[in-house]
């Protein structure tokens, strides 16, 4: 697939800040990309500049080959689903739809058929004459997809767009946007701060923290071989402890070598060492490769969360059976379940669940609202 | 409690606004002896040519301050915080001054003998037209369209501009299908801020018409001044019906969730 979209070493600066610092991206033609990080990682300054709301203070960005850096967002063959919708409040939802075609004054036949033909993708037959305020989050969601797409752009921006639904509702929006995705055959470049959303809907994620990308890969990639402490510990839950590689495919850790799979580092280089919780096998204490005494225990449905205490270091263990607090317990860990990452600025910031709660992760995802 | 805390306000509506009414209702309909009259009614219609001038001059001094105080809304609303602040002070300034004092000083300026005049060293005669009339009112009444108007403006989500932007809006088509279509109420109060103290202004048209004619503010503070109290309460009272049947109209096209001002 061709390269739609380039960025090369934009930078944004504001008031002094560097939001964003010299990115280089490509985005293929049709593919469904998702910028993904914390609040304040400049996913959405990045979006914003494709669509031609924000101006990069260096770097150029191409567009199917043709530099857009300074082309005003109105010329650029991009359309964007808002984070707040933005639907007009003084037109009612036949009206929002038809406005990109009004401006281009389309016959109204054609008008017609264009919109009904939306309102069946978007499944709102029957809303037409409503008008925006009276409709639902999701139904207003609807609105504005079709309103974006209605003029056949390449590529559509969404900005966190599932951000205001509910849970339920935002499951069924994104299986629908993926379908819809593939059923026009554009380019979507998504922004959201949710792992589990851009997992689930993306052909590509980029993970970005501190106005830098992290990672670019697909998402079993970036799941299963995180290149640092922070892609590690932004997506999914993991464990990372300091290790040593000893050689190739031995590591040391917590007083342990353990076989893996990786290689390629120095002979004694300090690394970082993910295990996935999932990865981790409770066994008796001495049939285990570790043992360390359990601290708390959670009921999570599928799973029991089992954070356990190996020398100091909390680590968090998904495990089908029930341990009890306090029992001291093996772990079992295979070689394919260790991956190895070279140390990073993140080293040492991540991983440790010592000072883990739900209520923070949660309060720290619904902050990011605000940002752009 | 609710009740003992709105007794104030009750009784200064009383006092000042429906008992002033009830007074206006009963001259209109009464005779100088106090009798039960419609003659005071029926004499109106030999005021229709002033006040349909009013109604002239007053309309085409809204018209003006609605052109020109509506690009200058949008300016100070699309301008950056600190100097819509100056801005609106410089707009609010002439305010402080005494309204009178204002036309006054326009009359210094519009004289025959006046500033401009002799600036110019010419002999032009402007004061006593329509047009240093509406000159005044346009003056005058410029800050009550713009007011209204900016508020509006600089209340539309900044995401509705990018949204016009991205589905194919330039800065014009952005203004004439988003902008002014969601900054209607503002119109609407302006219009109405302006328009009304127009129709019925008597000191603007007494210094600048010259006294070469009329309007309804006139006429009404002449029935007044000469004792015709019930002739003065009859046109009064017609104005205010007028008025209110217009308000009505014009709110009717407003945005209903917050219109402009409610009657």
């Amino acid at each position: 697939m061709a390269k739609l979209i380039e960025l090369k070493g934009i930078s944004k600066s504001y008031d002094g800040e560097k939001v964003i610092d010299s990115m280089n991206l490509y985005i293929r033609d049709k593919e469904f990309i998702t910028l993904l990080g914390p609040s304040g990682c400049g996913k959405t300054t990045t979006l914003r500049i494709i669509g031609g709301f924000e101006t990069a203070d260096e770097g150029e960005l191409y567009f199917d080959g043709v530099e857009i850096s300074v082309v005003p967002a109105y010329k650029r063959n991009v359309n964007t689903v808002f984070q707040k919708y933005a639907l007009f409040p003084h037109l009612n939802v036949y009206e929002n739809i038809a406005f990109p075609l009004r401006l281009k004054k389309v016959a109204e036949e054609e008008i017609q058929t264009k919109v009904t033909e939306m309102l069946k993708m978007v499944a709102l037959v029957g809303f037409e004459n409503k008008s925006v305020s009276t409709l639902s989050g999701g139904q207003q969601q609807r609105v504005a997809i079709a309103r974006a797409l209605i003029s056949h752009p390449r590529v559509l921006l969404l900005d966190e767009p599932l951000g205001a639904l509910d849970l339920k509702l935002r499951k069924d929006m994104q299986n629908e946007l993926k379908t819809i995705q593939q059923a026009i055959g554009i380019t979507f470049i998504y922004v959201t701060h949710d792992q589990e959303e851009a997992l689930s809907m993306s052909d590509t994620i980029v993970v970005m923290a501190d106005g830098e990308i992290q990672q670019i890969g697909t998402p079993t990639d970036i799941y299963n071989e995180p290149k640092n402490a922070f892609v590690a510990d932004f997506i999914g839950e993991s464990n990372i402890i300091d290790g040593i590689m000893l050689e190739d495919k031995k590591v040391k850790l917590a007083s342990h070598v353990f076989d893996c799979v990786d290689g390629g580092y120095a002979p004694n280089e300090p690394v970082d060492v993910v295990i996935r919780p999932e990865d981790v096998d409770v066994v008796a204490p001495e049939a285990g490769m570790l043992t360390g005494q359990v601290t708390s225990v959670t009921f999570k449905g599928v799973h029991y969360e089992i954070i356990v205490d190996i020398k100091g270091f909390k680590w968090m263990i998904q495990s089908t059976d029930y341990v009890a607090p306090d029992a001291v317990i093996g772990l079992y860990i295979e070689p394919d379940a260790i991956h190895i990452m070279k140390k990073s600025k993140y080293s040492g910031k991540f991983g440790d669940y010592s000072s883990f709660s739900d209520e923070i992760d949660q309060l720290s995802d619904a902050d990011s609202a605000e940002e752009f | 409690m609710q009740s003992i805390a709105a007794a104030p306000h009750i009784f200064w509506a009383i006092l000042f606004i429906i008992l002033p009414l009830i007074i206006v209702v009963f001259y209109a309909f009464t005779d100088a002896n106090g009798k039960f009259s419609f003659s005071n009614i029926a004499s109106l219609p030999s005021y229709a040519s002033i006040f349909l001038l009013s109604l002239e001059l007053s309309v085409i001094a809204t018209a003006i301050c609605l052109l020109l105080g509506y690009p200058l809304a949008y300016i100070i609303a699309k301008s950056n915080p600190r100097n819509q602040k100056i801005f609106i002070m410089l707009l609010m300034l002439p305010m402080w001054t005494n309204l009178l004092i204002r036309t006054y000083s326009i009359m210094a300026i519009l004289d025959n003998g006046g500033i401009l005049n002799t600036l110019l060293n010419t002999s032009m005669h402007i004061v006593g037209t329509k047009g240093a009339v509406i000159f005044g009112m346009v003056y005058d009444f410029l800050p009550y369209m713009v007011l209204p108007i900016y508020t509006c403006i600089s209340k539309i989500d900044k995401n509705m501009w990018e949204a016009a932007s991205d589905l194919g809006c330039n800065t014009f088509t952005t203004l004439t299908k988003v902008i002014i279509p969601l900054s209607r109420s503002g119109i609407i109060s302006g219009v109405t801020m302006v328009l009304v103290p127009s129709i019925s202004t008597f000191y603007i048209s007494q210094k600048l018409g010259g006294g070469t004619f009329e309007l309804i503010g006139d006429t009404i503070e002449r029935q007044f001044v000469t004792g015709a109290l019930n002739v003065g309460a009859a046109i009064s009272l017609v104005m205010m019906v007028l008025i209110i049947i217009s308000l009505t109209v014009m709110n009717k096209f407003g945005d209903p969730d917050d219109g402009g001002i409610i009657v």
